[in-house]
């Protein structure tokens, strides 16, 4: 991606099921939110559990989504939301 | 044996077995991974990586640390605004203030306020804040626990005994990466007068994973 993410900045998830050590849980991919905030960078989870050292390292972000987006039938209220934190190679600029 | 030592020894539900007999072998059956565990652990001993001393000390360490550590860092909060800021600010330099360290990972302090409840969960494994609040329960582990607070969270909490009210959002934190989340939960009303580590006792562990409330005493 290259370039940083700021908040408020609408994502998209990757919809992408590779195999592997993969940290983007499956539930979130394809969903659409919002950066909240910039994490750092960190090296890559899924080069470092093949025994690498997992450079060049990524950006982590912390995204939220709206329950009610990524669950059609979520029973909660209309403002509740889900904070997960992704690397920059699952988010695609929306 | 003479009949009154017998006797003496009478009472204790197991007479089947001669008083002050040599202790019967743990009967444990070791589950594929305990296994694993234990020959790793054999094997980096063996080959000098580590001493089993180190791998003692390790556990004394990490059971030393427990939710009563989390509570203190709540309970200053609670007293100390300046502190708070730091610690919302940035958490794994903040609790640097108790002796406390991160290690690989940074802590992420959370704030529940009468607009926002959160709620911490690992859906991957079972990522929690062990440097502040010791090792997870068995239920944050739960594949039940892990599935569902990301799915119905409200109805996880009202099983917990909390009821959060509609107009406050529920914010889930699922913790997939290097941040290790702790909830700073809201003051109870009522506590003015109380010290530090009278507040401190207020704070469970889990009102600082996000699933249940302090209480006013």
């Amino acid at each position: 991606m290259g370039q940083a993410l700021s908040p408020g900045v609408r994502v998209r998830v990757r919809e992408d099921y590779p195999p592997g050590h993969i940290r983007t849980p499956v539930y979130i991919r394809g969903k659409e939110g919002m950066v909240t905030r910039a994490l750092g960078t960190f090296p890559n989870p899924e080069v470092l559990a093949l025994g690498r050292d997992g450079l060049p390292k990524k950006a982590l972000y912390e995204i939220r989504f709206k329950q009610k987006e990524l669950w059609p039938d979520y029973a909660g209220s209309e403002a509740d939301s889900l904070d997960i934190d992704i690397y920059e190679h699952w988010l695609a600029k929306i | 044996m003479p009949e009154h030592a017998n006797a003496e020894h009478h009472g204790h539900g197991h007479a089947e077995q001669a008083p002050h007999a040599p202790p019967q072998p743990d009967e444990k059956i070791h589950s594929y991974y305990q296994v694993l565990g234990l020959a790793l652990k054999a094997l980096l001993i063996e080959k000098g990586i580590l001493t089993a001393d180190e791998i003692r000390r390790t556990i004394e360490f990490r059971d030393s640390i427990t939710p009563a550590t989390g509570a203190k860092i709540v309970a200053r909060a609670w007293t100390d605004p300046a502190f708070k800021a730091r610690l919302i600010a940035n958490g794994t330099e903040a609790i640097e203030e108790f002796g406390l360290d991160m290690g690989a990972t940074h802590l992420v302090v959370v704030e529940n306020t009468p607009l926002v409840h959160n709620m911490i969960v690992c859906t991957l494994c079972s990522c929690y804040p062990r440097n502040v609040l010791g090792l997870p329960p068995s239920w944050y582990k739960s594949r039940e626990y892990r599935s569902r607070a990301v799915r119905e969270p409200r109805a996880v909490l009202a099983e917990f005994g909390t009821h959060i009210p509609g107009e406050t959002e529920v914010r889930v934190h699922d913790s997939t990466a290097d941040m290790r989340y702790l909830v700073l939960p809201m003051r109870p009303a009522g506590t003015e007068r109380m010290s530090e580590d009278e507040l401190a006792s207020l704070i469970s562990r889990d009102c600082m994973i996000g699933v249940s409330l302090p209480q006013r005493p």
